[in-house]
């Protein structure tokens, strides 16, 4: 299922006196089965961009096509169920919205929302929190006597127990410590590798959209500024840190170097390893300064 | 260092709902005008210290002596003026409708008069850099804004310690840098004792000291150096290693000497123009 924004434009309030322009003419593409990341300030329209991505909010210009529905600007549009079944968002602190007794409730709710039998819904609860890391005894526990990050996982269990075809992470890793945002970061890419579960993830870390997205797409102030492959994006990162935004940590650092030595590496380097041996070569002279 | 301001004696705490103990058996010492950083994996205990600290929770055995007096249900007021909390949620810990009001909030509280209170407001917010923003309402400020008038708020109360309960975590890296950056300040322009609770080591890297938590306990104690020098050790305890700390690695694995184990990315790009440069 392929989604996406054909000349976006959304605005809050829209005729009223609190209108307030939040995005326009945002156009992006998320092929089935990619994943992209979606980065930004903080105001610079991205959590308005992931609330279409399911049609929480239809543009008020512009149209959103998901899988083989359009929302289409000024257009009444009915039963997006199917939508909402197929696009699973994981918002912020989702651990926030568990309300139900046992863990098994609160991920059945979900797919029984969307009129999965109860047995059904069982079957893809114990599914789901393998999936995601725990053992199915947790399944009889009340979600609130768990850890923070046993939460987290429970409720991200809950959005993989409807199935979608689409996942979209909202700041997946949010006041986790280093372990456990790598642990999530890690759980959501081998769902993408090994189911094909398109992704989309909007996040503040250059780091993490390097590192697993296929496709990045920068906002700002509203507007797509870039979008295109980790290494087009960060090739040339002057006009990034123009516009207040951070490149990759490697990155920053070979830009130091790089000053520091008065020269320019041949290539973009993204992770340590690629950095160091470029270093490497270039201080043992291996390479002609 | 300068002498002990805050003491913890063979402190221990459980929280009723739990089987093992929060915090087993801590005994610590914080000293007057350093930056203390208290690291630790999710659960490790290092909140919960925090919590203690402020009389929030009291400790079921040992302990805890602040500027010479010992923490008890009947000295906390005495200990909370001593002592300032920032939380992690911006917006969980802004009472005002704007910004003067939000800082004048604890001030009020205290009934401090009004026109030693205006002035305690604008020099709070002086000292965060968020002095323009007086009239602004809470919700035209971003994150790291509201994270520096939260301290403003601590500060207008005069306390000689400021902890910092994982205040950067809900932050993107703007407003981490804004964050981090006025606490420097505070602790070397304003002398306060700084005691930030945090996973973020390039935070914990800027602090005079690092306490490690593991599993209720004080794992280790040294200087940003001494703990670096931990390395893989700390992933295992579900932290991680500075950034400058895996390249310098790194290039040594590849046959780049470098003198010290520990260096900032700063010191470590000026090393290698010294040692290399004119080869």
């Amino acid at each position: 299922m392929d989604i996406s924004l054909k000349n976006v434009e959304y605005r809050y309030s829209a005729d009223t006196p609190f209108e307030r322009l939040a995005i326009k003419d945002v156009s992006i593409d998320i092929p089935s089965g990619s994943y992209l990341a979606i980065i930004g300030h903080t105001g610079s329209g991205k959590s308005t961009v992931l609330q279409h991505l399911n049609a929480l909010l239809k543009p008020t210009k512009g149209a959103v096509v998901i899988g083989s529905r359009e929302i289409k600007a000024g257009r009444k549009e009915k039963n997006l169920k199917g939508i909402r079944e197929k696009v699973g968002i994981v918002f912020q602190f989702p651990e926030h919205q568990l309300f139900e007794e046992t863990v098994e409730k609160d991920i059945c709710f979900g797919p029984m929302n969307f009129g999965v039998s109860e047995t059904e819904a069982k079957r893809r609860a114990r599914d789901a929190i393998k999936q995601v890391g725990l053992s199915e005894s947790i399944l009889e526990k009340s979600p609130f006597d768990l850890s923070g990050g046993q939460m987290r996982r429970v409720a991200i269990a809950g959005v993989l127990a409807m199935e979608p075809e689409c996942i979209v992470l909202d700041e997946p890793t949010a006041g986790l410590d280093p372990r456990g945002r790598k642990e999530i970061m890690d759980l959501f890419y081998t769902l993408h590798k090994e189911r094909g579960l398109a992704t989309v993830l909007v996040t503040h870390s250059m780091e993490d959209a390097a590192r697993y997205a296929d496709e990045i797409v920068i906002m700002h102030k509203g507007t797509v500024l870039k979008k295109g492959k980790p290494l087009e994006i960060f090739s040339n990162p002057e006009e990034l840190l123009a516009h207040g935004l951070d490149v990759p940590e490697v990155l920053r650092f070979q830009m130091k170097v790089e000053k520091a030595f008065n020269t320019k590496f041949s290539k973009t380097c993204l992770t340590e390893d690629e950095l160091t041996d470029v270093m490497a070569d270039f201080l043992t002279g291996r390479v002609p300064r | 260092m300068n002498s002990p301001l805050v003491v913890l004696n063979d402190v221990s705490f459980q929280y009723e709902s739990q089987e093992t103990p929060a915090l087993n058996h801590i005994s610590m010492e914080v000293y007057e005008g350093e930056w203390l950083a208290i690291v630790g994996h999710n659960g490790s205990g290092k909140s919960t210290l925090a919590r203690l600290l402020n009389g929030l929770q009291f400790p079921k055995e040992g302990t805890i002596n602040v500027a010479g007096i010992t923490l008890s249900e009947d000295s906390i007021w005495e200990i909370r003026k001593q002592i300032g909390m920032v939380f992690q949620n911006p917006d969980n810990q802004f009472v005002g409708t704007t910004v003067q009001d939000d800082v004048a909030f604890g001030l009020e509280n205290n009934g401090v008069s009004v026109e030693i209170m205006s002035d305690r407001v604008v020099d709070a917010l002086k000292k965060v850099n968020m002095d323009s923003f007086l009239d602004q309402e809470p919700h035209h400020l971003s994150g790291g804004q509201k994270q520096r008038v939260a301290i403003a708020g601590v500060l207008a109360l005069r306390p000689s310690i400021i902890i910092l309960d994982e205040a950067t975590s809900m932050l993107d890296p703007r407003g981490r840098g804004e964050v981090i950056e006025t606490i420097m300040n505070l602790q070397k322009e304003e002398k306060i004792t700084v005691i930030s609770i945090t996973h973020d080591l390039e935070e914990a890297s800027k602090a005079n000291r690092i306490i490690v938590m593991n599993q209720g306990e004080i794992y280790r104690e040294g200087t940003p150096e001494e703990i670096f020098e931990m390395d893989e050790e700390l992933v295992k305890l579900g932290l991680d290693i500075p950034f400058s700390v895996k390249i310098s690695k790194k290039l040594r694995e590849k046959g780049i000497s470098l003198d010290r184990h520990y260096l900032t990315e700063e010191e470590l790009v000026a090393e290698l123009w010294t040692s290399h440069s004119k080869m």
